[in-house]
Order: C-alpha cells, then structure tokens, then sequence
C-alpha cells in the first residue's frame, strides 16, 4: 500500500485569483462577455420598451431629457429643419441609450435567471407519511416541515435539512463545483438545497422552505433584479442629481429673457440641447446599470446578496472577522521540523516518523512523509508481510506501525510518554522543554517513540497561507482592521496571528465571544464583516453588518447572514469588500466625470447662444468649432455618445486596487476629474471636425 | 504703506485673532464663561428664557422665525413712525412703505442694502434703535445658527442643537458688544463723528454757497456694521465718506473687524469637533479663493481702464482711480471692496461701479460662490459646511466608502437637504433677474445699456440673495418693483438657507459616530482643501457662467482681451 504523495498546497495568491477570476466559468453562473449578442439584441428592443414615461420618470434626469425631446420634436415638426431635427434625433438617442444601458445590465442576470430556472423541473418527492409509508408528491406540493427520502440518482425536492443519513451530493447545480460533497443528518453540515442531486447513500430531509421561498428561488429573484430597490446611497446620489437637474433648468430658461435684455433671441431647440448637456445624463443614464452590475459581479464570484444594501455595507466595512481555519490558514497542520532528542539524529527521527505514518492518511500523517522525502530523500518503502497499522483512537491518542519486532508510535506528548513508561523506559529531560517550546510558537508537538525510546518530537505547523499577509497589509491600508478568530489557545492563537499579520485575534473563541467582539466594535462606530457556517454563529452573523454565510453551512446561518458564499471560501470576505468599493466608487466617479463635462459643454454653446449680440464672445470658442450649429449639435452628439462609451466601465466598474483613501481619491479626480474636464474638448472639437467633413454644416 | 505689508499687518492680526477670538468662542457658545453673568441672566428672566433648557431644531428654527418676524415688524413700524418719534433733528419723516418694508427686511437679513441714501432718509433714532440693534442681532442670529451645525457634527445621539435664545444673547453680549465697543473708540479717535448735536450748516461766502453737513452717532454704527458683516453705512457714500472711514488705520481696521469673526469661526469650527485640523483646511478654502480673487481685482485695477486706454490714453499710473478715495489708493480700496463682497458684508470705500469690468467682475462673481469666503458672520461657515457635504459625498463615494463627515454619515437626508440650501442662492438670483430683465419696472432701472446696464441687475439680486448688501450702484432701485422683489430675494437668501441647515444639525446631531480609519475619506488635507475649492468654483460657475457671460464678460471682451 501507499500513501497518497501529497501536492503542495498551491499558492494561497493563486487560490485568490482563482476566487477573483470567479469560479463560475464551471458553474450555472456563467460569466458572460460585456457585450454577447444573446444579451445585446433584447436589450435592444428593451431599450425602446423603457422610453414608457411611467418608467423614465423613476430616473429624474432621463425623465427631464424625454420631455425635452417631446418639446423639440413638436418645435421641429412646427418649423422643420435639418438642425433641429438632427438635434431632436440624438436628444432620443440620449434617452435610448441610457435605456439600452440599464437592459443590458438586467439582460446579463436574466440569462443567468433563466438557466437557473431550467434546474427547477418539476421532481416527484417521496414524502414519508406519520406511518412511515412512503408516497410521491409534487415537490410544489410539500409543506415546511414535510419528511422526504432521497436515495442516490433523486434530486432533492426542496430546501431541508438532513434528519436522518448521510450521502453525498452534488452542488454542482448551484455552486458549479463538480466536486460532490457530504452531507449528514445533525451538526453544521445538515443543510440540503433544492435542486440539487444525491449521489450515494439515502438520506430523509425535513423540507424547510415552501415552493417559491428556496434558495433556488430566491437566487432567480436576485439575479433577474425583479425586486431591485434602489439602496440607500443610490437614493441619496439621485438626489443630488435631482437638484443638479432641477438648478440648471431656471439657469436655462433664465437665458431666454436674459438674450432678449441683451437684445438677441435664442431657440427653443439650442436652450433645450443646452439644458440636456447641463443637467448630469452621463451618469444619471449609467446610475442603475452600475448597481445591477455590482450585485451581478458578486453573483459572478458565487456570493449571493441578499439585498443591495448588504453590497453598499461592505464597501465600509472596517472590521473583518476572520476564522483561522480555512481562511487565514490552509486548515490542516504540516509537518516543519524534526527535533530529535538523546543524542538520535534527525534522519533517525524522520525515518521513524515516516514509518508510523505510512498507513495514516490524514493530511497531518501524510505531511509527515512528505517532509521525510524532501528533507533526506526517504522514500516510501515496501514493509514485507510481516508488518500492522495501529490506528489512531481516541483513547490512545496514538498512532503507529509494528513491524520487524519494532514498535514506533506517534501521538500526544503525554500519551507517548506514558507508552514508552509503561514499557519500562525512560523520557529524556530535555523533551518536556522542547514541547513546550514547539506548542509556544504555535505549532503542535507530536512525539515519536520507538519501543522504549523516546526519539523526537516532530512540529505540526498550522501553516499561513501564502500571501495572505500581503493580502491583510493591503486591508490595513484600506483601512480595515482584521481579526482572528481562533478556538486554539491565545499562546497558539498569538503566534499565527503575529506570522499572518492579522491586526488583533480573538483566542478560544466562543459564539458568545465573538458576539461581544461585534456588538463592542459597532459601539465604536465600526462597521463588521465575518463569515459563518454554524448554527451557532447565526446571531453573530445576524448582528454583522455583512455576515457571510457559508453555502456548507447550516439553514440558520444562512438565513440569519444577508450574503451567502456558494463556493464556502472564507477568503472571499476580502472580495465581498473590494466588490462593495468598486460599487461605491464607480458611482462617485462618473459623477465626477458628468459634472466635470459640462465646463467643455459651456464653451462650445454659450459663444454660439449669443454670437450675434456680442460676436466679441468668440473668444471664447477655446475649440474654434465651426459654427453656432455645428456647436451646439457636436456638444450633443458627444453628451449622447460617452454614455455608449462608457457601458463597458459601468458594468465592469472602475478599476480597484487596494490604496490608501488618499491614494486612490488623488488618482479618482485626477482620471475622472481632470480627464473629465478635458475629454469633453477633445471629443466635441472632433465630432465639430467630422460634422463639418461630412458638409453637415 | 506698501501693499505687501498691508496684507502682511492684515494676516498677522488676523491670524491673532483666528487663534484668540476663535477659541474665546468656543467658551462662549459652549456656556463656560460667565463673566457678564450679571447682565446676561436679567436678560433672560426679562425674555422668560429657561437659559438651561435645550432645543430641537424644529423650535430653535421656530424661535428664529419668530424673533426675525416680529424684528421686521418693529424696524417697520419704527421707519414709518419716523416723523413721530424723537431723535429726529432733520426732520426727515416718515419713510415710505415699500422703502421701509425693503429696508426692515434688509437689516434682519443682515443684508443691509439700502435703497436710501441714510443721511437724507433715516433719523438718528432708526439708524441706532432700528437699523443698529439689527446689525447686532442679525449678526448674532448668524453666528448661532452655525454654531448649532457645528454642535450637529460634534454630538452624538442628540435631539438637541442649542437653545436659540441663549446663542442670541451671548453673541451679542460676549462677542459683538465688547469688541464694538472698542472698536468704535479707536474710531472716534481718528475722526469718525459721534454726536446727537443733527447737521452743521455752512455759508461759504467767498463763493456764495450753503451747506449742510450731515453728522450723527456715525462711529458706534460703523463698528458693528464691520463686525457684523451687515456693510449699512451711515452716509450714502459708506466707507468712502471722511466721517465713517477718516484714516487710512481706520480702513485697516474696517478690513480686520469685517473679516475677524467669519475668519475665527473656522477655529471655533475646528475646535468643538475636536480637530483643529479641519478648521484649517475650511480656513484654507476661503484664503484660497479670496487670494486669488484680490489677485483677479487688484491686477485689473493697477493696470487702469480698458475703456481709458481704447480712447487713448497709453499711461495710467495710478491705476484705475475712477470712484476711488486718494487717501485709500486703488490698492487699499480694492483690497476693502473684495473683502467686503466676499464677506456678505457689503460695505465699500470705493465705488464698485466705476471699478474695471474685470474688477467688478470679482467683486460680483466673489459673491456668486455663495459668500463663503469666507462669507458673513456665520452664514459663511454654515454655507461652505454645506458645499463641504456635498464635496464630502461625491469625493467619500471615490475612495469607495458611503460618505462620512466628521464621523457622521452623510446619507439621502443630509444630501437633499445641504443640495436645496447650496442651490436655492443661484436659483432665487437668477430667476429674479430674469424677471427684472423681463419687465418695464426692471428695465428702466439701470443707467447704462448693453452689458454694463445688464450687470447693474445682476449685481443688484446677486448681492441681495447672498445677504451681502453691497451695491453695484448705477441702478435707481427705489421703486416698488426693487423694493419689494429685492426683499424676497433677501428673505429667500437668508431663511430658505437657514432652515435647512438647521434641519441638517438636528439630523446630525441625532446620529451616532462612525470610527475614522485609514479607508476614510479625510477632510484635513490639502487633497480635499483643493476639492472643496473645485466644488465651490464649480457650482458658482456652472450656474452663473452664462449670466456672467452677458454681463462683465461681454463688457471686457468689447474693449480687449480678457486679462
């Protein structure tokens, strides 16, 4: 027989990016191009099912632009002409456009909404009758509470939770992971998800969610954005752009007398372009086509949000409660060292080790002979007949190998210790004292015996994943304090957290604990993330401000979490944040962006409002644009254009690296801010330079 | 006096007094000095005023409303009682309805425009009793109003903002009355006339002339009219008259009294939040704006008229003298006027009128920022807080946090509210021209035509919607339309501000704390200094740039270039 030659783990950064690349490339999830044609073309015709005024007038500022082109449309029809034709054309542009935006947002989530649908076929349950006969059912007709069987090959009717077996099942359906997982009636791994299938054993499912509330169907409903509110922060920034709308709409129509003072006329049709680039479309059009694109990148990264809110809170969070195991560490503990002791040498110890640890198939057991290998090229070794495994109980607290009349262990140092007395032999002094020394670094001591010998002590180390603390330094520049949430002992908890470089850690951690530690940091004003799986996490992810359930995870975390991780990473907490940032500063800058437009938008129209009562005003026609018309119509045409332009940036979101505020604010106007300020010159002056090529003008 | 050390005496004293007066406030509004107890609680028990007892905005907002309504009252019935009342040694009468109404509000506004020239409309009993004790009042109305902002940012969980009464009286009592006092001594002892003995007359016989010559109690009102932002002279003729503003010292010190409080407000700002820090950078905003801003006018006026220069005169020396005093300069006087306009206070020792169209370009467009630089007695802070939420919302949404001020979120509440205040100026400003553009009462108003004649109406509500009350002149604006239209612009200025940055403390005030980090957007950087100075300009630009366009801008472009 031979152990299973371990892989090294691979690199924790490489595990991040597969997180950040999303893993629903395997899954029903599937990322999907920015801009495939199955999503183009309905957004297209819903683009122009949007122009309906009942759904412009949610948007205030698409809404002013819509009445604008009805006034212009009527003002062309009265006195026709190319200019105020062309105007009206692309002022309707402007307003399909910004439609087009916001559908094909929806359409990316609808495609998914649809193939997830697809899974909902309709299944026959096998309720169990108060008898215990069995009888099949519509799974639409199960009541909460109702007990169903499921054996290898059924697809499990509805949510539940296992009361009775074990099996293993296929998520694959809802987490894209082909790997099946177990799942078995009692403690944290009872949960069961309708929809997905039973691939071995029989298991029966106490059904916990009616048809209509499963988490299938509520992931449907997410990802389609049939009830998408607008959340908070959005409310306030259409607000603000409510205001910008509503200011410019006297400082335009103030203009008309303002010309007539000054003895000129102006045109309804040029105060109506000039009021549409004023008033900040670029990001009123793009506004909810970020939001939807945020909630769909999370989705995209297997985390389900239950509400857009949740997303907006993790962009500020600060504290971000961490579990050690599996997300600050790989989750197993690995064999560092060999410390021999009475005078044997390592490679006596690690020969000895290697031996008890061939039958062991955990991954510590296995880490054992790895380390073996790679330190003195001990290989695995064919053991003759003549040879036994003592496995490990939970009395004992040993483990080992008899063969060729020797008998090694491995184990507990007091478990061993009292072998090796028992059989007459003697501790070596110096082995108490390298114990401890192993346990205080954080690592766990394991002690090898050799019939009455004591050899060494091998170091079980709880290993940090690979750029994890790169990935913590980089929180701490955001901003964000990470603690460690560990059941081990704070001498243990104290030494991983200082290799991982958590900020602080929360040792022998208990739900009430880690409660406290919450509800204490909010008290400061602090905003918290932590992820969960456990029943008994359920209120501290309750309490969270973003509490990420674990799809692994029990009902009750899940439903007490408002985000729920279908792939079960606890990592992916970090990514959870960066998506909420990415949200918030997408938003703040093309409102820069908008904003900082209109200063170019002036030039170009105000010199050709009043060219004819003061010509000296040509000077200000910085961009020498051809004429009065060809302006004022460039300056639309840009104003309609750059929300094409700028679909892709609002899907995909501003690029986020993990910065200082400072830092990443500097960079935000200078990109957006400044580039704002300047784009537009460059844009309109071209378009002018096309519009007059072409004779338009 | 060179002008360099003008501005280096100005910003030493200044400095001084943003260090002393700044925290002196702060013990003054947070209730722990006491040293005129023995006046200050008399007042109250005649005012029946529970000096411990706190309250909500609603009923701080609800007092102020109350007190300004019955204060506009008594100045109105005092105008028109004039011819009544003692005090009265020219025998000027009663002052017309229309005239009285638009004044009443004017001085409650702390606006202090005057469709009057003073010496030939107002007795010494409506200048002191009526138009002075405003000037007191207005101002501290001002100040407490953006204490209680401040006290919504520092508390926490609140229902509270302050009591409106006892910020009434402190002000006035701890703050404005001392240092007027003082002020008007050193008045007094250079010239500035303090007497109740009316008017002298004069027969010149050598060239056959009489005159009279208006005096009265000019120096005590020229104190406070500094100090509290308010800018109503005494004479017409203001801070260029020799009774109000002798000396080239007394010029100094109108300058330092107009900008000491706006100016220490940004300490005692900085103070009760408990960050100096962020007092400096709002300091800094209004220093950077007002620089650049004296440098825009100060250039325009040394290099002389565009128009004297288009009829040919190659060298004006002195710069554009034109409707300046010779014992000021044109630096001095310019340095006077922009501090003025920049600080709602409105007074002038120069004529804006005659300034280059540059030059009266900054003096209009420093008061279409919204006064916030640093703006008038307390309107000034409480009007840049409220640009810095909105810089704060925009710029926190870019470092990907929902926005936080001072620890306080700033959510869809604080926005539509601080949105309303900063743009309710513009609006109210630019819909009143145009009105007055529009019809025959407006129209025939300004003396000039073209672009001139089109900045003396847009100077004229410009100046009243930001409670400045500085005049543009060359506009004949005592007529009902004027009167009554330039009211409501002053009432809208004054109140549709104040109520909603009241709203806003209260709403502040209620919410809890949110812990800084490192991921938060800081406010006591040069980064968001130069942000907020972004916002300002930007707003003030994109709302008034075509009206400026039409109107100093279009003059300029007529005789050259722009600088």
């Amino acid at each position: 027989m031979s152990a299973r030659p371990m892989q090294p783990a691979p690199p924790a950064s490489e595990a991040l990016d597969e997180v950040a690349r999303g893993s629903g490339a395997r899954g029903v999830v599937s990322r999907r191009g920015l801009f495939d044609r199955e999503i183009i073309v309905p957004a297209l015709g819903a683009a122009v099912r949007k122009l309906d005024p009942r759904v412009q007038v949610r948007n205030p500022v698409m809404f002013v632009v819509l009445v604008g082109t009805l006034v212009t449309l009527a003002e062309s029809i009265a006195h026709p002409g190319l200019f105020d034709w062309s105007i009206t054309g692309w002022l309707f542009l402007t307003v399909v456009f910004a439609n087009f935006a916001e559908a094909v947002a929806e359409g990316r989530g609808k495609a998914q909404a649809d193939t997830l649908r697809k899974m909902r076929a309709d299944t026959l349950a096998r309720r169990l009758s108060d008898g215990g006969a069995e009888e099949q059912v519509q799974a639409a007709e199960l009541q909460r509470g109702d007990l169903v069987v499921c054996e290898a090959g059924d697809v499990i009717p509805s949510d539940g939770e296992i009361v009775e077996g074990v099996a293993s099942v296929d998520e694959s359906a809802i987490t894209g992971e082909s790997a099946p997982v177990i799942r078995e009636s009692g403690g944290d791994r009872s949960a069961v998800t309708g929809g997905t299938k039973v691939l071995s054993d029989r298991i029966v499912v106490r059904i916990t969610a009616e048809r209509g509330q499963t988490f299938l169907d509520r992931m449907i409903h997410l990802v389609e954005g049939a009830s998408r509110q607008k959340t908070p922060n959005e409310v306030a920034l259409t607000i603000l752009l409510a205001a910008l709308t509503l200011v410019f709409l006297p400082v335009v129509v103030v203009l008309d007398p303002f010309a007539r003072f000054s003895g000129t006329n102006v045109s309804v049709v040029v105060l109506i372009a000039l009021l549409v680039c004023l008033i900040p479309t670029t990001i009123g059009a793009l506004l909810s086509a970020i939001g939807i694109a945020g909630m769909d990148r999370l989705v995209q990264r297997n985390v389900l949000a239950m509400s857009g809110r949740a997303v907006e809170a993790a962009g500020d969070v600060q504290t971000l409660l961490l579990d050690k195991t599996g997300t600050i560490t790989l989750g197993n503990r690995m064999a560092s060292a060999f410390l021999p002791v009475g005078g044997r040498s390592e490679e006596e110890l690690a020969d000895a080790a290697q031996l008890a640890s061939l039958a062991d198939e955990t991954p510590e057991g296995r880490s054992i002979v790895v380390l073996a290998k790679d330190r003195f090229n001990l290989r695995e070794r064919d053991l003759g007949p003549d040879h036994a495994f003592v496995p490990f109980t939970a009395q004992t607290r040993m483990s080992g190998l008899d063969v060729d009349h020797r008998a090694i262990r491995k184990g507990a140092a007091e478990s061993v210790k009292r072998w090796v007395v028992d059989q007459g032999g003697q501790v070596p002094a110096e082995l108490d004292g390298i114990v401890e020394k192993v346990a205080r670094a954080g690592s766990t001591p394991l002690v090898v015996a050799d019939g009455r010998e004591v050899l060494g002590v091998v170091e079980l180390k709880d290993v940090v994943k690979q750029g994890i603390r790169e990935r913590f330094e980089e929180m701490r520049q955001m901003g964000i304090r990470t603690v460690m949430i560990t059941g081990d002992n704070p001498l243990t908890a104290a030494a991983i957290a200082q290799e991982a470089g958590v900020d602080d850690y929360l040792a022998e951690a208990t739900p009430e604990a880690k409660m406290a530690l919450i509800k204490a940091e909010q008290e400061g004003g602090k905003l918290v993330a932590m992820t969960g799986d456990g029943t008994n996490d359920a209120p501290a992810l309750a309490q969270a401000d973003v509490g990420v359930a674990m799809n692994t995870g029990t009902t009750a975390a899940k439903e007490a979490g408002n985000m729920v991780d279908l792939d079960s990473n606890p990592t992916k907490l970090i990514d959870v944040v960066e998506i909420g940032k990415q949200l918030l500063i997408t938003r703040g800058a093309l409102t820069t962006f908008s904003i900082a437009n209109d200063v170019a938008k002036y030039f170009a129209i105000i010199p050709a409002l009043f060219l004819t009562a003061y010509p000296q005003l040509k000077t200000l026609n910085v961009m020498h644009l051809h004429s009065p018309t060809s302006a004022v119509l460039s300056a639309v045409i840009f104003n309609a254009l750059i929300i094409v332009a700028l679909i892709p940036l609002a899907l995909r979101g501003v690029r986020f690296r993990p910065m200082s505020a400072g830092a990443i604010l500097r960079r935000n106007v200078f990109v957006y801010g400044v580039g704002g300020i300047i784009l537009p010159f460059l844009g309109i002056k071209l378009i002018d330079l096309v519009l007059t090529a072409l004779r338009w003008y | 006096m060179s002008y360099l050390w003008f501005i280096l005496a100005l910003v030493v004293v200044l400095g001084l007094l943003w260090r002393f007066l700044g925290a002196y406030m702060v013990a003054v509004y947070d209730g722990t000095t006491h040293w005129l107890g023995f006046v200050e609680r008399p007042v109250y028990k005649l005012l029946r005023v529970d000096a411990e007892a706190e309250q909500s905005w609603q009923r701080y907002g609800m007092s102020l409303i109350v007190y300004s309504g019955v204060a506009i009252l008594v100045v109105y019935l005092m105008l028109r009682l004039q011819g009544s009342l003692p005090l009265d040694p020219q025998h000027l009468g009663a002052v017309s309805p229309a005239l009285s109404f638009n004044t009443a509000v004017s001085f409650v506004t702390n606006t202090n425009w005057q469709n009057y020239a003073g010496e030939t409309t107002m007795s010494y009993l409506s200048q002191m009793g009526a138009l002075a004790v405003q000037n007191f009042a207005s101002a501290s109305v001002g100040i407490g109003v953006a204490v209680a902002l401040i006290r919504g940012f520092s508390r926490k969980g609140s229902a509270t903002i302050g009591n409106f009464w006892v910020d009434l009286v402190r002000g006035i009592l701890y703050i404005l009355l001392p240092i007027s006092l003082l002020a008007t001594i050193v008045f007094m002892a250079q010239g500035g006339v303090q007497t109740f003995a009316g008017p002298v007359h004069v027969h010149d016989v050598l060239n056959g002339v009489r005159q009279t010559i208006p005096r009265g109690p000019v120096a005590s009102q020229e104190a406070i009219k500094q100090l509290g932002t308010n800018g109503g002279g005494f004479f017409n003729a203001n801070g260029a008259h020799p009774y109000e503003n002798p000396t080239g010292l007394t010029n100094f010190l109108s300058i330092v009294l107009l900008l000491a409080i706006p100016v220490a407000l940004t300490h005692t700002f900085g103070k009760m939040v408990g960050n100096v820090r962020q007092g400096v950078a709002v300091l800094a905003v209004m220093a950077l704006i007002f620089g650049a801003w004296l440098g825009i006018a100060s250039y325009a006026e040394h290099v002389g008229n565009p128009a004297v220069a288009a009829a040919g005169v190659t060298h004006q020396g002195a710069g554009n003298m034109e409707g300046k005093e010779v014992r000021f300069g044109v630096q001095q006087s310019t340095i006077y006027n922009v501090a003025s306009t920049q600080t709602s206070t409105g007074s002038v020792d120069s004529a804006n009128d005659s300034y280059t169209p540059m030059g009266g370009f900054a003096m209009l467009s420093g008061m279409m920022f919204g006064d916030v630089t640093p703006g008038g007695v307390g309107s000034g802070l409480y009007t840049i807080l409220l640009f810095a939420i909105i810089t704060v919302f925009i710029g926190g949404l870019m470092v990907g946090r929902t926005p936080e001020y001072l620890g306080k979120k700033i959510q869809a509440r604080e926005v539509k509210l601080a949105a309303f205040a900063v743009l309710v100026m513009p609006m109210t400003v630019l819909v009143m021209t145009g009105i007055a553009v529009s019809i025959h009462a407006g129209r025939v108003a300004p003396l000039n035509a073209g672009p001139h004649g089109f900045s003396e109406i847009l100077y004229a509500f410009t100046s009243q919607g930001n409670n400045n009350g500085s005049a543009f002149a060359g506009l004949s604006s005592n007529t009902a339309f004027y009167n009554v239209s330039g009211a409501i612009t002053m009432l809208l200025g004054r109140f549709a501000i104040i109520v909603p940055v009241l709203a806003l403390a209260g709403s502040l005030a209620a919410k809890q704390h949110v812990a800084a980090s490192a991921g938060t957007f800081r406010t006591d950087t040069p980064l968001y200094a130069g942000l907020l100075v972004g916002v300002v300009l930007i707003v003030g630009a994109l709302t008034f740039f075509p009206a400026v366009a039409l109107g100093p801008i279009a003059e300029q472009l007529s005789t050259g270039r722009l600088f």
